[in-house]
């Protein structure tokens, strides 16, 4: 520790004496900050923290929807969630897994054509990638329900050229949903992934094949390593959607086919089991949570959003 | 595979950007990832043209499945249905409110957080990220949970506050990321020149901010009006447009919602190309300033 002309001697550091005027405004700018913050700040305390305390509360009462519910501190509630809906919580990690691995090696290659060779169209590119965020999401898969129907358009002729046979069919089977799921979440992998790809300065390109680099051993060792963070942010940003998501399943799965996120709301709506509903939540939400950051411990230290603080 | 099929720069144009070498050279043999992309595209529009081309299927009853040639029937009954009509009308006024309020929430909260430092703003980015990294299913079932253990009454109040909820740490990224690309020697200026805070932010950041507020606002609007598993949870016997869609698949989709659904997208396409358009002119007509 150095001793300067501040430094009392009894080792205790004061608060430099400000001026009036300064004080006033530094008052000042602490109303700002707090009048800034407080609307979103109490919006999200009350209708985001707030409900998931609530949730765990509920998970570990007992009661029921006539007389209320008390907190019993139940810790059956989570055990059975394990042991009665295994399959369900199974198939929705699978179904996610396989989506995001498949909406990933689709967009990628789209991604990287449009940012080092979309040229002048690459607006126009981008717009139509964009194009189903135009459309209700419920439309979409109901319009895949329709064209993937067992008399729909896509597999009529298919089966009138004795290409498929007669009793083919792809809804309600597990494929149906990750098709769909995968459908749903390209545009949200590829968009990012895009953003990462026109960051890359083209002259690192440049002196990888100047340096005698094949396209392939550029795009591998140069390109593909560059453009992580976007990789980093589409995955989790689709396979947490793609776990979560169960009308992709009510309307393209079938029997064989249930996921969590179908069990949890007919907990609450037809059963109205809300503490075993509530439990089954924050076991996905606690499973979703670790998955989460394994993967970003092992894959980057990249930020999420974009910005240094998050 | 032919990826990079644009050669390296030649020595005689050592400036020239890598796709418009490429893009003289698109015309001599074809391009296999351009091709893909072009698939790609094709994926993406195939269900949006189906139903567009639905909308104008001239089918008798509820069952809109096959062909039955071309009608606009669908576009003149546009709101025979009282129910859908009914749950159209929430959805928009809904959406309006959602997006004012979430705009006006983020924008503030995204301004704070770019221009001061305060306690506790590490816990509020990672609420933020908390909030935006959430299943939509485990969103719902904590805000139901709360309703019922404070006996609010399930219904449009109840899906406004869930929506502006998940809504504003969109707007506040959205905001964000344009605060960040402002030079903040602009701000300093005005304040040099004796404006108050709150003047220099309704004359100075406001106006250069608005393009990340338009953004968030449309981005705020289409989550709200767009959203259904979470509406679901907390929406009692209220119905939005997406909800009323979800019921009707069990009984066959009527061809009503085929259409609003073109008419939504079309929209929405409409304001996205002509903001680019003006966006466009605008840049250029910068471009030329700065050239003289």
């Amino acid at each position: 520790m150095t001793i300067t002309a501040e430094t009392p001697i009894s080792g205790e550091v004061q608060p430099p004496k400000l001026h009036p005027a300064v004080r006033r405004r530094r008052i000042k700018q602490r109303f700002t900050i707090v009048g800034l913050l407080v609307p979103g700040g109490a919006w999200l305390a009350l209708f985001f923290i707030a409900p998931i305390a609530t949730l765990v509360i509920l998970s570990l009462s007992t009661g029921n929807v006539g007389l209320g519910w008390h907190l019993t501190y139940t810790w059956s509630n989570f055990s059975q969630s394990i042991t009665s809906y295994g399959p369900e919580f199974l198939h929705s990690f699978e179904f996610g897994t396989a989506a995001t691995i498949v909406a990933l090696l689709v967009s990628y290659p789209a991604a990287y054509w449009i940012a080092f060779y979309g040229g002048q169209r690459k607006t126009s590119y981008l717009l139509v990638i964009l194009l189903p965020f135009y459309v209700s999401q419920l439309i979409r898969t109901i319009s895949w329900q329709f064209i993937l129907a067992d008399q729909g358009i896509f597999l009529t002729p298919l089966k009138a050229i004795h290409l498929l046979p007669q009793n083919f069919h792809i809804l309600a089977t597990p494929w149906a949903v990750i098709g769909g799921l995968t459908y749903a979440q390209v545009p949200y992998m590829l968009l990012p992934i895009f953003a990462a790809l026109e960051r890359i300065d083209r002259s690192y390109v440049e002196a990888a094949k100047d340096l005698y680099a094949s396209k392939w051993e550029a795009v591998r060792r140069v390109v593909l390593p560059l453009s992580t963070p976007g990789i980093f942010a589409g995955v989790l940003l689709v396979f947490i959607s793609a776990v979560g998501d169960y009308v992709n399943e009510v309307i393209l799965g079938g029997t064989g086919t249930g996921v969590i996120g179908n069990v949890i709301n007919s907990q609450f709506f037809v059963n109205m089991n809300y503490p075993f509903a509530a439990a089954l939540s924050l076991v996905l939400m606690v499973a979703l949570l670790i998955l989460v950051i394994i993967y970003s411990r092992a894959l980057g230290t990249e930020d999420l959003m974009g910005g240094g603080t998050y | 595979m032919a990826i990079g099929t644009a050669p390296a720069p030649t020595a005689g144009n050592p400036a020239a950007p890598v796709y418009a070498v490429h893009h003289k050279r698109r015309f001599k043999r074809p391009d296999f990832l351009h091709l893909y992309t072009l698939l790609l595209m094709a994926y993406l529009v195939i269900p949006i043209a189906v139903m567009v081309l639905f909308g104008f299927n001239n089918t008798h009853g509820r069952y809109n499945l096959a062909w039955q040639g071309f009608t606009l029937k669908w576009y003149r009954n546009l709101f025979a249905i009282g129910q859908l009509t009914g749950a159209l009308k929430v959805s928009l006024y809904l959406a309006v409110l959602v997006m004012v309020v979430t705009t006006v929430m983020g924008t503030l909260m995204a301004y704070a957080i770019h221009r001061y430092k305060f306690f506790g703003k590490g816990f509020l980015n990672v609420i933020l990220v908390m909030n935006i990294s959430s299943s939509s299913v485990v969103i719902g079932a904590s805000l139901l949970s709360l309703f019922v253990a404070w006996n609010v009454a399930l219904g449009q109040f109840t899906i406004f506050a869930a929506q502006v909820m998940f809504s504003i740490p969109y707007a506040v990224i959205t905001v964000r990321a344009r605060l960040a690309v402002l030079d903040p020697a602009i701000e300093e200026a005005a304040q040099d020149l004796g404006a108050r805070p709150i003047v220099t932010f309704f004359t100075v950041t406001l106006p250069q901010l608005l393009p990340g507020i338009m953004g968030a606002a449309a981005l705020a609007f289409a989550l709200s009006i767009d959203d259904f598993v979470t509406t679901s949870f907390v929406s009692g016997t209220t119905l939005t447009f997406p909800l009323w869609v979800y019921g009707s698949t069990r009984e066959g989709t009527p061809p009503q919602v085929n259409v609003i659904g073109t008419l939504i997208f079309g929209i929405g396409l409409v304001v996205a190309v002509l903001s680019g358009i003006i966006k466009e002119r605008r840049d250029k007509a910068r471009l030329r300033l700065i050239n003289g």
